[in-house]
């Protein structure tokens, strides 16, 4: 008989996780035990994911447990997006969560827990650990939305949310379980070493993976025609989870999505790339002229979040690591932007009052100097125009669709994005040249400066030195 | 000895009755188990799939959705719950507070 001893230093690679899961534990029992210390829990937050961010950093390439686990420039550049997310949204937290009066402890252990998916989902060489961090992640944000049950409208939209990711994952299940029949294995460089070869392309079987699979990640980054659950559930959840929401977790299904397809099927571009390219069209279309009748800010940066998932689509169909890069470069400048936009909103809310629609920043240069023209900076970079971070992004992702040859897709894209300028700019327009409905002053309270300072130097900083991320991303992508 | 291809028939009608009933119910209840069968007919894949080969792989990924899906009950039934105290009704018809 021999005794199965557990090896401690297999367990290197997933360091980072298994620290942020200890993180969410402390965060839970340190909000449990010790109430009155309430405060202290975000500041715990940011430095457990600072801490983790460290980490990741400074982790060696390799892979953990015979190839399940991989870290590599690819799976640190996601993981980085996501810590950064987290860092970000839990700065803004306190504040938000005293206004809609939801001080509850689990949600940071919930949002850590949620981040721990998203590093799996970045790191995973598997299709187990691929679909264990997407439930991970998946899991705990079903919660998050409906966590604030005195508002109504969030069990709604947390329920449609649970169905459709159910639904969603389902989908994807079934696929990967059809690549686990055709191939025999579940390692995802083992799969594409063994289908790769384009014997396969026509076969039916294939095909139907294939298509599952999109489908499925499509789900998970919000893109046409999965996309009809995103206005909704964006629109009920809290603010603060809808912010956090549009950013990280859409982050990580590009992780999974880039992973599997960019890294895996890279033979196959040419069967895969003209159904992404007709998704991208399809996507940006719907999400930034349903945005153009909203009356509801909150439901038509919904929208936006929607059409910027295809654009992010533009760099991956490329299938070449410029426009991997580039998808990449241009999910690091929206998680600012977005960030920053959805922390404006946040700022305007009041106790009892949502104040979400496009007639509350009416007037807001007069209310508040300091966030209209933070709130300008983030809509000209979510437009596209320099020298802001949103430009540059753009501009890389329209350029290696270009070079692959999808020319009309770009086109498409350019149209789409003149007209995106009609909405965003609107809400320059009413809080530059309107008169304020209320007195009220805005109030930007410290946690909630440091963030938007940090989004509005990211932008501004990716807009002024646009060279050296995408220089970082693609040494990340060749470095494997 | 049962071939393969019974299974995996098997597996696609149970994944096919599943999807049916998550698109044409209307009870958030009745979609979740839909959910649910849509799931077992993913297992019942991965587990005929591994047996044929011989690779126990696919029965390794089983466990894992099993625990998986035990943990969305949880989570959707606990959404459910609150979903029919703020609406006292758990049809989806109900849902449409959000919409535009």
């Amino acid at each position: 008989m021999t005794t199965a001893a557990i090896q401690w230093t297999a367990m290197a690679p997933i360091l980072p996780e298994l620290f942020l899961v200890g993180v969410a534990v402390m965060l839970i029992g340190f909000d449990l035990f010790l109430p009155r210390q309430r405060q202290l829990l975000p500041w715990m937050t940011v430095v457990g994911a600072l801490a983790a961010l460290g980490m990741v950093l400074g982790a060696q390439p390799g892979e953990g447990f015979g190839g399940m686990f991989v870290i590599d420039g690819y799976a640190t550049i996601f993981k980085i997006i996501c810590l950064g997310a987290v860092i970000i949204t839990t700065l803004m937290s306190e504040h938000f969560l005293r206004i809609i009066n939801l001080r509850q402890g689990e949600y940071y252990s919930l949002l850590v827990l949620s981040l721990v998916g998203m590093l799996l989902m970045a790191s995973a060489g598997d299709l187990m650990v691929l679909y264990l961090g997407l439930e991970l992640m998946a899991l705990p944000i079903y919660a998050l939305v409906g966590l604030h049950k005195k508002d109504g409208r969030t069990s709604e939209a947390a329920i449609k949310y649970f169905l459709m990711g159910g639904f969603a994952s389902a989908l994807l299940l079934f696929g990967l379980s059809l690549f686990y029949g055709l191939s025999g294995t579940t390692n995802i460089a083992a799969i594409s070493e063994l289908l790769s070869s384009g014997d396969l392309v026509a076969s039916p079987v294939f095909l139907a993976a294939l298509g599952l699979i999109i489908a499925g990640f499509s789900f998970k980054v919000a893109a046409a025609p999965f996309h009809l659950w995103t206005p909704d559930v964006y629109e009920g959840a809290p603010t603060l989870v809808t912010a956090f929401m549009s950013v990280g977790p859409k982050a990580a299904g590009f992780a999974i999505f880039g992973r599997v397809v960019f890294l895996g099927f890279a033979d196959l571009q040419p069967h895969w790339a003209p159904v992404l390219a007709f998704m991208a069209i399809l996507t940006m279309g719907i999400g930034n002229i349903t945005a153009l009748s909203q009356t509801s800010l909150k439901r038509m940066l919904a929208y936006s979040s929607v059409a910027h998932a295809g654009y992010a689509l533009l760099g991956l169909l490329a299938g070449t690591a410029e426009g991997m890069a580039a998808t990449m470069t241009y999910l690091v400048v929206y998680l600012f932007m977005n960030l920053g936009a959805f922390a404006i909103l946040m700022a305007l809310a009041q106790p009892g009052r949502r104040c979400e629609s496009l007639e509350d920043c009416k007037g807001l240069a007069t209310r508040s100097p300091l966030a209209a023209a933070l709130m300008l900076i983030f809509l000209f970079s979510l437009t596209g125009i320099p020298p802001t971070g949103g430009f540059i992004g753009k501009f890389y992702l329209l350029k290696s669709a270009f070079m692959a040859g999808y020319s009309l897709t770009v086109v498409a894209a350019v149209i789409f994005s003149a007209i995106s300028a009609y909405f965003y700019l609107r809400v320059v327009r009413y809080m530059y040249m309107d008169d304020p409905q209320e007195s009220t002053p805005v109030v930007l309270v410290p946690g909630m400066k440091a963030a938007l300072y940090l989004c509005a130097l990211g932008v501004l900083g990716l807009g002024f030195f646009p060279g050296s991320l995408l220089q970082w991303t693609l040494s990340a992508l060749s470095g494997m | 000895m049962i071939p393969l291809s019974w299974y995996m028939a098997l597996a696609v009608l149970l994944f096919s009755i599943g999807v049916c009933g998550f698109l044409t119910r209307r009870n958030v209840i009745i979609m979740f188990l839909s959910l649910e069968l849509m799931l077992n007919g993913v297992n019942l894949n991965l587990v005929a799939l591994s047996y044929y080969m011989d690779s126990v792989r696919g029965q390794a990924f089983t466990f894992f959705i099993i625990t998986v899906a035990a943990a969305e009950a949880a989570i959707g039934l606990g959404i459910a719950i609150s979903l029919y105290r703020s609406r006292r009704s758990v049809h989806v018809d109900s849902l449409n507070q959000l919409k535009g």
